[in-house]
């Protein structure tokens, strides 16, 4: 017979009940991440690791190369996500609700600053995302084969001003109505697409006009001819739905082919 | 058509009988049978030399039924499609309707988006009696309803759309200042509707200014009359006392 064994430890010897249990390695199918094998299993096997490298260089990590601008953007998009939703239990997109919900959203829901974390974290997105492209631009990190995901970044960061733009009118009040007016009123010159814009007058049916005040860009943005009902409505499933999806699928592609096209931070 | 019906007939005929013809000179051997120059299958005893069991040869040749079959197309009752024939013509014709489908739908989910009825204030309104308005006033009774103010001067009436023509805010009237002032980024008109400071390129518009049957003043915002334009020259832009 072998010798016995010296007692485990209480904790030792619950860890390692836990992780024999049928349900823990249905959901683990590696060991502990103790051996250069095992990390990558843990890497591999992960569908939300997986998107990123199993290895990366010592430099990858170096805030002074990368001022984990991309990562900051992500975490705050996951920030506006959890507040964002939190918010959506109180609000109401309607004429005769929305600026009364907001107030109440400030001064009788528990936790009144939850808006202000997500207005804040809207603004700080917006700054790190356009630092993040700075530093991309600045490294050269664009550059084959790299160009695709310097696109797909650059789709992101149109969605991420799509999303401040949206919200802006959410809170419905004058700052927000006429930042939206003004706003869209720029998609009046969209070429063809724009009653007032280039190309327009050129698209008639005899007497009859394609383009016009109500039936252009502008009209399908604000679901009407004026910033009302229909444009609240709309711009709150855009930014709560439409433009998160995208930017969703967008951003798993994203950290992906940062991973497929040569790793971040450093040369090919 | 005949040739063909007649050579697969025949292949048919043939089919069944092992007839090899010069060339075939491969099937699959049966096991039972092997080929000269193997040794023949040993059971395999515990303990024993490990036999040298090798997998009998297979002929990449293929026997005359099934070549027959390949080479020649099988037979078909007259006047039937064949599936050649029914997948040249179908092909092309399921793919254009799946693209026109998909085409129909694209442009069914775009027209969606437009709505036929709008819930908004109509662009005509009554605005009450002419005797209602004092003359050399600049009245905005009708502003947040409708977004016009009507100008009451000494030989008659003009509507003013009060949408800034810079980027479309809604300008104020400031009566101590005789003018409109627009909030957002300053422009400033004259009562008139003339721009005069601010980013405004051009005066603001006026309406459609008529009496209606009733005696009442009636304005029509869907007709715009442009400074610009040489417009409010025309009849309905100004409507005489």
């Amino acid at each position: 017979m072998a010798t016995a064994k010296p007692p485990q430890p209480f904790l030792t010897r619950t860890w390692e009940y836990i992780t024999e249990t049928q349900i823990w390695r249905s959901i683990f199918r590696h060991g502990m991440p103790s051996t250069n094998r095992n990390r990558v299993l843990v890497v591999m096997t992960n569908v939300f690791l997986h998107l990123h490298p199993v290895k990366i260089r010592k430099s990858g990590i170096r805030l002074k190369f990368t001022w984990c601008m991309g990562g900051l953007t992500f975490f705050l998009f996951l920030v506006e996500t959890f507040t964002g939703l939190l918010l959506m239990f109180y609000y109401r997109p309607t004429v005769a609700y929305a600026y009364m919900d907001i107030i109440d959203l400030a001064e009788q829901v528990p936790l009144g600053i939850m808006r202000e974390i997500h207005r804040w974290g809207a603004h700080a997105m917006v700054i790190t995302v356009w630092l993040h492209m700075f530093r991309v631009f600045m490294t050269g990190s664009y550059k084959p084969p790299r160009e695709f995901n310097w696109n797909v970044g650059v789709i992101l960061l149109v969605l991420t001003l799509l999303l401040s733009f949206t919200g802006y009118l959410l809170p419905w009040d004058q700052l927000a109505i006429w930042a939206i007016t003004v706003g869209s009123n720029m998609a009046r010159a969209t070429p063809l697409l724009g009653h007032e814009g280039p190309g327009a007058q050129l698209l008639v049916l005899g007497d009859v006009k394609m383009v016009h005040a109500g039936s252009d860009a502008r009209f399908a943005l604000l679901g009407g001819r004026f910033v009302g009902e229909g444009a609240l409505l709309r711009f709150y499933v855009l930014h709560c739905v439409g433009i998160p999806l995208v930017a969703g699928i967008l951003m798993a592609v994203h950290f992906w082919r940062v991973r497929k096209d040569g790793g971040i931070s450093g040369p090919v | 058509m005949a040739d063909e019906k007649d050579t697969a007939s025949k292949a048919g005929t043939e089919a069944p009988a092992p007839a090899r013809p010069e060339g075939a000179t491969g099937s699959p051997a049966p096991a039972a049978a092997p080929p000269s120059g193997y040794p023949p299958m040993t059971p395999i005893t515990p303990g024993g030399p490990a036999p040298t069991v090798k997998p009998t040869p297979r002929s990449n040749t293929v026997g005359p039924g099934i070549r027959a079959s390949l080479e020649k197309k099988p037979a078909e009752p007259e006047g039937a499609v064949s599936r050649r024939s029914f997948m040249k013509w179908t092909l092309p014709v399921g793919w254009v309707a799946f693209s026109a489908a998909c085409t129909s739908s694209l442009v069914a989910t775009a027209r969606f988006l437009f709505p036929n009825v709008l819930f908004e204030p109509p662009q005509a309104f009554k605005a009450g009696f002419p005797g209602e308005y004092n003359v050399g006033e600049v009245d905005t009774r009708w502003k947040d309803a409708f977004g016009v103010w009507i100008v009451r001067e000494a030989d008659g009436f003009y509507a003013l759309i009060a949408v800034c023509t810079h980027l479309g805010c809604s300008p104020n009237w400031l009566a101590a200042e005789n003018k409109f002032k627009c909030p957002c980024h300053g422009s400033g008109f004259y009562r008139t509707g003339v721009n005069f400071e601010g980013p405004a390129p051009r005066p603001l518009e006026r309406a459609r200014i008529v009496l209606a049957d009733d005696g009442q003043i009636l304005v029509d915002k869907s007709v715009k009359f442009q400074q610009e334009k040489g417009e409010w020259d025309k009849a309905e832009s100004f409507l005489k006392a």
